[in-house]
């Protein structure tokens, strides 16, 4: 039967999200032949309804349903309300992000046997290698149409990068470059190439960058397979008395509740509302949660380390001109534990407009010291940290009783404490990358705290026995067999790279795998 | 605060002239504050013109940024001069002037210096009402397209093509 389907048609596949991993497994089921309802609590929005402006796009994009904080995070204090900055609509936030789209390293699928015991951590290997990935990384770099992958070239630097190379070739770094970014350096599968717009995340009004919202979407829609109800907003999945999932209750435009029944359901919902989805499922079968007799659900959450360097100079460097992030500094994304802590971190170029670095540069200062430091925003580059977190069991997405959403749901309260080698790696990149901007004579430099999280990982985790994850090798639930978790939250931990690379080519493995099953009858 | 003004036995010109003095603007009548070289003028509803001056001293204060005029601080400070937020900006404001009495000014706008008045400042930095302001500030005052080019920003390309062909990578002296 084609698209749109029946709310009792239980032979669909159901999947919550459509962001980095719902929609790419949504385009990907459906190209198989398989039905797919994917469920989005956004709004629809394309490269001409994109606005160039930093706080309206937000209001346009971000997700702003409540959500609460805790932990010891700067972003507790700064920004209670707002944990993360990602988005709410088709295309989630593959409409916001940058596009910087790097492999694991090899030995980061295994962090536990890399780095040994590190107290405080919950560290395990991931039940799959790279070996095992690199040819569904293959198939991602081309989905993605990623610059230096297969035969695309890279982006020609701009002003931000040309700065960022001078510092790091200075300090004798040698793996710099402009990125291995999902952004078009040349025209191909009808994108054009990249216009140096300078707004990557306001979503990209030329449509240069990769976004599951105009490429795997209305590709999958246009199988004749793939629904997608936006504004559709799940607040349960629900099972049967075996145990198996059936279908998912939720809340239309106008409030009304429905439930679609499904065969099997994927959660894509990103690393808060994902965990959030499967406690707020809780049942008698499943008192503590769906999928979670381990109690790992909404535990281990990650964000990288982040924190950003930026550097004042004598001269004009208008960094807002062109990519966000235009290039990458990659030598210190090795493991050595030399340096004081394990695992390893990457400098990408990032620049904000003026009213986000207001916001952002030095969240609740005020006087001269900060002023001064805006007064010369045209002389600024700018760079971002992304670095290892470590795992900790404590930090985890719990159910906020005291607080509900529009739909009477509890909302997810997100606690966050740094590990220590989370701030041993963070001190140490902060010093590296004001010591770049020093060796091409910056006059100032500003180690700029994280800001709320935009790569948001780890709370329903891949691992190999049940006792320790939520998921298997194929992010299947432990615990529940027609349950599948397809975004980021399957992450065992957090490598140094930038996430979505590695959620789009397990998302593309996991369309492989459910249609295996159920076509030899096991799913 | 009219009441602590009497006791004080000020007459409405000296106050007038301390406003002038302290915020470079000037109260036009009732309800009409303006800048003395005209280069603003604002129409108040709700607040008092008096309110309003200390608060656009204090927007300044907390973001001080020489090269934007106080029309910018005028208009980022704007939104409370309505009837459903003068009362707590009313009481905000009496509250400040009570710390810069407190430090043994006579009110905040008496004060000369930026040293002392940030001091005053930071005695009541955790007060719900500072943090109020400056948070309002930090879109009501950077998120003005007019004060962007102050700062070199240009905002967004789009409507020419991108910065693909206007400088992108043209930095020399790097
Ligand atoms: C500013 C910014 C820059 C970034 N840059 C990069 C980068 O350069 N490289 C990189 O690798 N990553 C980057 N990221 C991170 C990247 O965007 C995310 O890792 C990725 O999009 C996560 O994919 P996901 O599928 O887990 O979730 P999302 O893409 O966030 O998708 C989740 C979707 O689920 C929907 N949803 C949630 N709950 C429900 C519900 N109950 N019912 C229905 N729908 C629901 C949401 O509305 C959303 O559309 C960036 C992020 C931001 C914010
Ligand atoms: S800089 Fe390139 S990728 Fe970014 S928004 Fe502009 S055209 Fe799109």
């Amino acid at each position: 039967m084609a698209a749109p389907f029946d709310l009792k048609d239980d032979g669909v596949v159901v999947i919550i999200g459509t962001g980095a991993g719902g929609g790419v497994l949504a385009n990907e089921l459906a190209q198989k032949g398989i039905s797919v309802v994917a469920l989005e609590a956004g709004g629809r929005y394309l490269p001409e309804d994109y606005v160039n402006d930093e706080w309206e796009s937000f209001g346009q994009l971000a997700w702003l349903d409540p959500r609460s904080t805790s932990g010891d995070w700067r972003v507790a204090k700064d920004f209670s309300g707002l944990p993360a900055w990602i988005v709410k609509a088709v295309g989630g936030t593959t409409t916001h992000w940058a596009g910087a789209s790097l492999r694991f390293q090899p030995h980061e699928w295994k962090a536990k046997t890399t780095y040994g015991e590190v107290a405080g951590a919950s560290l395990l290997d991931w039940p799959i290698d790279a070996e095992e990935m690199a040819p569904y990384y293959d198939k991602a770099e081309e989905k993605l149409r990623v610059t230096r992958t297969g035969d695309r070239p890279g982006l020609p630097g701009n002003n931000n990068y040309k700065v960022f190379e001078a510092g790091a070739k200075a300090l004798g770094y040698e793996k710099v470059h402009s990125g291995n970014m999902a952004i078009n350096s040349v025209d191909g599968d009808e994108r054009p190439a990249c216009q140096q717009l300078g707004f990557c995340f306001q979503g990209c009004k030329f449509g240069a960058k990769w976004s599951s919202a105009y490429t795997d979407i209305p590709r999958g829609e246009a199988t004749g397979n793939l629904e997608v109800r936006e504004r559709a907003h799940a607040l349960r999945i629900e099972h049967g008395p075996d145990g198996r999932v059936n279908g998912v209750v939720y809340a239309d435009a106008d409030g009304n509740e429905h439930k679609q029944m499904a065969r099997v359901v994927c959660v894509a919902g990103n690393s808060y509302e994902s965990p959030r989805l499967l406690l707020n499922s809780a049942s008698s079968m499943y008192p503590d949660g769906l999928a979670n007799s381990s109690g790992q659900v909404g535990r281990n959450y990650m964000r990288h380390l982040t924190g950003s360097v930026y550097g004042i100079f004598d001269k004009p460097v208008k960094m807002w001109r062109g990519t966000t992030m235009a290039g990458i500094m990659q030598d210190e994304a090795r493991h050595d534990p030399s340096r004081g802590f394990v695992g390893g971190y990457e400098l990408e170029t990032l620049s904000l407009g003026l009213p986000f670095m207001a916001a952002f540069l030095d969240p609740g200062s005020w006087g001269r010291e900060f002023t001064t430091a805006l007064d010369h925003y045209e002389n600024m580059a700018g760079m971002w940290i992304v670095g290892e977190d470590m795992p900790q069991e404590s930090n985890r997405v719990t159910l906020n009783t005291d607080l509900t959403d529009q739909f009477g749901m509890p909302v997810a309260n997100v606690h966050y404490s740094d590990h220590e080698n989370d701030r041993a790696m963070r001190a140490h990149a902060y010093d590296r990358g004001q010591a770049m901007y020093d060796a091409v004579g910056a006059t100032r430099t500003l180690p700029t705290p994280p800001y709320p999280s935009t790569h948001n990982l780890g709370t329903n985790r891949m691992s190999q026995n049940a006792s320790d994850g939520v998921v298997n090798r194929n992010g299947r639930a432990h615990d529940v067999e027609n349950l599948f978790v397809s975004d980021g939250s399957q992450f065992t931990t957090g490598a140094a790279e930038n996430p979505t690379l590695t959620i789009v080519a397990l998302a593309i493995r996991q369309a492989d795998h459910i249609a295996q099953e159920m076509n030899a009858g096991t799913l | 605060m009219s009441e602590t003004e009497d006791k004080r036995g000020l007459t409405r010109r000296a106050l007038l002239s301390r406003t002038i003095a302290a915020a470079g603007s000037f109260i036009i009548g009732g309800g009409f504050l303006a800048a003395r070289d005209a280069a603003w003028a604002t129409e108040l509803s709700a607040l008092q013109p008096r309110t309003m001056a200390t608060l656009v001293q204090m927007a300044r204060d907390i973001y001080p940024h020489d090269q934007i005029g106080d029309a910018h601080y005028v208009t980022a400070v704007k939104s409370y001069d309505a009837a459903d937020q003068a009362e707590g900006i009313e009481a905000g404001i009496a509250e400040l002037d009570a710390a810069a009495q407190a430090m043994g000014h006579q009110s905040y706008l008496d004060i000369g210096w930026e040293r002392d008045r940030v001091d005053v400042l930071r005695s009541i930095e955790e007060s719900d009402f500072f943090q109020r302001v400056r948070g309002g500030l930090v879109t009501g005052l950077y998120n003005q397209k007019a004060v962007w080019p102050v700062f070199g920003y240009e905002g967004e390309s789009y409507s020419h093509g991108g910065y693909i062909d206007q400088g992108f990578n043209d930095i020399a002296w790097i």
